[in-house]
């Protein structure tokens, strides 16, 4: 009786399959995924990235809670009809605070990674709560709900904690004044607003949706929104740097 | 280890290695004394009982 | 099952410990729901809560009901198969098949009609897609990788599903996950990942269940009676290990409470995409693909009382197809901040796995040699045949798709939906129904099925829609990708987005009638198989060679 006797080993003996099934799936994964997290590429930062803003956390959750991944995009690909219809391509570090990352795979609607300050908050409204009163032939949902929905953010200092204990450079000065910070921002006029300024380089300070009395998920969407692509300055932006 | 290494590594060692796994892959489907028990799992789904 | 209760019944191991295990579960669950942050959360900890009481009553009246000896191994030489899991998965399957295509069908049409979407949060695109999504491949597909994975591994095996209550655990463990992700869309509840919506704690509970049916699977296996594992059972085994790593990997999460549905995940940004995208599109090639070969390898030979083409083929097949199909992940992230490496292996990897894929094809289509008459005769036959043709096709058309020039034109367009239809209508629900035709008989101890009739008026208006489907999807996909970087003489860009979003309207509507023909297709399906079980024929009648002993 030779080895080959034994030739069997995988149509008998199914923890034998199991290793090696395991194994063999494996190697592809690990090849493409470990590296990422130590080559200089992808793990480079770009100066004007920050952490998110309270306020445009609670917007960031409530885009994640209605879905909008599923018909935009955060992704903009070095191709010369995006870059001329949507901004420069999206580095690796600007989506380097995204837990989970926002890029899409699907283009419903248009790209979304540099719509920070490309409209007005007065046409963000409009268009949220109703799409084709600014844009007739739009096939975007309606979300008057947003303005109507008093934003519930008593644990945003509890999100921002989890996300630091993932790496994402808040301060514990930053979650301690989460509540404070969020309330700042939808008010321009305020002492705190100054304040967060200084924590969030580039924040913006406006009542979003345009309802003083109340912090609404529009304010806190809008924030989001206004404030995408907007960190990193490409005037001082290297290209040769990071090259991908 | 920079990305270099790591894809000369990939491209000889790892591309002979990957060659021979799947030489073995074959030289086991297709070694003809194995012949005999293929034909009989593949009878299996057949079995009445 | 009105046996009289002996004197000596006791309670198994099993028995009780199940039960004190889900009365911990309810008390858990409670305290949970009182001290929730959101009523949504609340509600999904009081349906733990209940399902976990219906779980501890249900194993008592079970233990009531039956015989103080466990359940024979084997009556009179034969293995006593255990069906009756089978049977809930293959009628849950038909249900949330239906259920799956309907949501579908009312997405296309809200892209057709956006004032469809009645601008309320539950009703939305944004919520209802991933509800789609979920229910076809998990709830649907799912069901049916169950159903058919617990009744091949025992008839390839000849010995009885291991565990008493385990494969009950793992069947209704798994569609109690389903209504927890489902019902967790339409209130906001989601993480985002695509095909991995659901939150922290529904995968928490989808990875016990899923360790079970593992364990159920590997203790048939150790079970059998034959000498050899049927090349059937190394699919589902990769499909089952394979699914349980990618979802360890790409749910790797921190929930900010127990009180919290709401969680992050530890991966960010470049990483993220990469993982989730090894989970995406690994979902695809062990769940829609490994899976559902397996069912081919079992039912098509056994259809077609022949046995496979080629085992050699199977053999190299296997283990080609699952070491390479996972490195295609970045395919789906090519242009993108991901490394160049990264995409390149990708697109490589993507169009070696061209090969085994057709290698299988060729092996379920050969299968059919010297039988191809039965073609005109069976239609249940014939689906399975024309499922292996559209896996062909959808495999062919996959790597071409993961070349970064044409991914660079088809990237974020329909066509990427058209071609996962071509896959997921074709290949995956066309196998199922084939499994579901055969299986319902078999099951149920029924002679044949209720009416072949119906089963050909579900073939043809099913195959009309697949084609409305992916035809549409071609044509709105390519054009808007020309639409999108057509430029004008003058160099600017000829086209707005709009303008490019309000083209799509004509093949969106003709999307939504095919899928509305592939919705009357299953609802045809499962009047048929109601009128199956409902039949008088039982078996003996006609002897067929395949009949299942009752249970």
């Amino acid at each position: 009786m030779s080895v080959w006797a034994k030739h069997q080993i995988f149509e008998k003996n199914s923890i034998v399959l199991l290793i090696g099934i395991l194994i063999v799936v494996a190697i592809g994964g690990l090849v493409e995924i470990v590296p990422l997290f130590y080559l200089k590429s992808t793990i480079e930062k770009v100066e004007g990235m920050r952490p998110y803003t309270p306020l445009e956390l609670a917007g960031r959750d409530i885009y994640i809670r209605e879905g909008c991944y599923n018909c935009h995009s955060q992704m903009i690909r070095p191709l010369r009809d995006e870059v001329e219809r949507y901004g420069h391509y999206s580095l690796a570090a600007e989506s380097m605070y995204d837990h989970p990352f926002q890029w899409g795979s699907k283009r419903t609607g248009p790209d979304l990674a540099r719509v920070g300050g490309k409209y007005s908050d007065e046409w963000q409204r409009a268009h949220l709560a109703n799409p084709r009163s600014v844009v007739p032939g739009s096939i975007m949902p309606g979300y008057p709900f947003l303005a109507k929905t008093q934003l519930d953010a008593k644990n945003i200092a509890a999100n921002m904690k989890v996300l630091a204990l993932e790496g994402v450079p808040y301060t514990p000065d930053m979650i301690a004044k989460a509540e404070a910070d969020l309330v700042a921002q939808t008010d321009p006029d305020s002492a705190g607003a100054a304040e967060l300024a200084k924590r969030y380089p580039k924040a913006l300070s406006r009542d979003f949706d345009g309802n003083p009395g109340a912090i609404t998920e529009a304010d806190a969407l809008i924030a989001y929104l206004q404030m995408l692509g907007t960190l990193v300055d490409f005037k001082t932006y290297d290209k040769k740097a990071n090259v991908r | 280890m920079t990305y270099q290494t790591l894809a000369n590594f990939a491209q000889t060692w790892g591309l002979l290695g990957f060659m021979a796994l799947f030489g073995l892959v074959l030289f086991y489907a297709l070694r003809p004394s194995n012949k005999k028990m293929f034909d009989e799992a593949a009878r299996i789904p057949l079995e009445k009982d | 099952m009105a046996q009289q209760a002996s004197i000596n019944k006791t309670l198994t191991i099993g028995e009780g410990g199940t039960v004190i295990a889900f009365i911990a579960l309810a008390v858990f669950s409670i305290i949970v729901a009182a001290k929730a942050w959101t009523p949504e959360y609340a509600f999904h900890a009081y349906l733990f809560a209940a399902a976990s009481v219906a779980t501890v009553f249900a194993i008592f009246n079970r233990y009531f009901a039956r015989d103080a000896a466990p359940v024979p191994q084997e009556i009179d030489g034969k293995p006593n198969y255990n069906m009756g899991p089978i049977k809930f998965a293959t009628i849950a399957s038909v249900f949330w098949g239906i259920a799956g295509f309907t949501v579908g069908l009312i997405i296309a049409l809200q892209l057709a009609y956006p004032a469809l979407n009645f601008d309320l949060p539950w009703t939305n695109f944004g919520r209802l897609r991933p509800l789609h999504t979920s229910a076809v491949i998990f709830a649907f597909g799912g069901n049916v990788l169950l159903a058919t994975s617990f009744y091949v591994v025992q008839r390839t095996c000849h010995a009885r599903l291991a565990g008493d209550i385990a494969p009950w655990f793992v069947v209704l463990g798994y569609n109690f996950f389903i209504v927890i992700a489902g019902t967790g869309y339409l209130l906001g509840i989601t993480q985002s990942k695509e095909y991995a919506e659901p939150e922290w704690y529904a995968d928490l509970w989808l990875t016990v269940v899923w360790v079970a049916y593992l364990l159920v699977f590997l203790v048939t296996l150790w079970k059998r009676k034959e000498p050899h594992i049927y090349v059937a059972n190394w699919f589902y085994l990769a499909f089952i290990v394979t699914i349980a790593l990618l979802h360890l990997g790409n749910n790797a999460t921190i929930p900010v409470s127990i009180y919290s549905s709401k969680s992050y995940i530890v991966w960010s940004g470049v990483q993220d995409a990469m993982v989730q995208w090894w989970y995406g599109h690994n979902a695809v090639g062990f769940f829609l693909t490994a899976g559902f070969l397996a069912i081919m390898y079992y039912f098509i030979p056994k259809r077609a009382d022949r046995p496979v083409y080629s085992y050699r083929l199977s053999i190299v097949h296997f283990w080609a197809l699952i070491f390479i199909y996972i490195w295609a992940g970045p395919h789906h992230l090519h242009y993108t901040a991901l490394p160049d490496w990264a995409q390149t292996l990708g697109m490589v990897f993507s169009i070696i796995l061209w090969m085994p894929s057709w290698g299988g094809m060729i092996n379920g289509l050969m299968t059919l040699q010297g039988a191809w008459d039965k073609l005109r005769t069976d239609p249940v036959l014939r689906m399975m045949v024309v499922s292996v043709a559209f896996y062909g096709m959808s495999t062919f058309e996959g790597p071409l798709m993961s070349i970064k020039a044409v991914n660079s034109l088809s990237h974020y367009t329909d066509w990427t939906i058209g071609h996962v239809h071509s896959g997921a209508l074709g290949w995956v629900a066309y196998v199922s129904f084939g499994a579901i035709y055969c299986l319902v008989p078999w099951l149920w101890n029924r002679s044949r099925l209720y009416s072949l009739r119906l089963v050909n008026w579900h073939f043809w208006l099913s195959t009309l829609g697949i084609v409305l489907y992916i035809s549409a999807m071609w044509v709105s996909g390519i054009l808007q990708g020309l639409m999108w970087r057509a430029y004008t003489k003058l160099g600017f860009l000829e086209y707005s987005f709009i303008e490019t979003s309000e083209a799509m309207h004509p093949f969106y509507v003709i999307r939504a009638l095919g899928g509305a023909l592939f919705v009357i297709g299953s609802l045809i399906m499962a009047y048929n198989i109601w009128m199956t079980i409902r039949s008088p024929y039982a078996a003996g009648e006609a002897k067929r060679p395949q009949l299942v002993p009752a249970e």
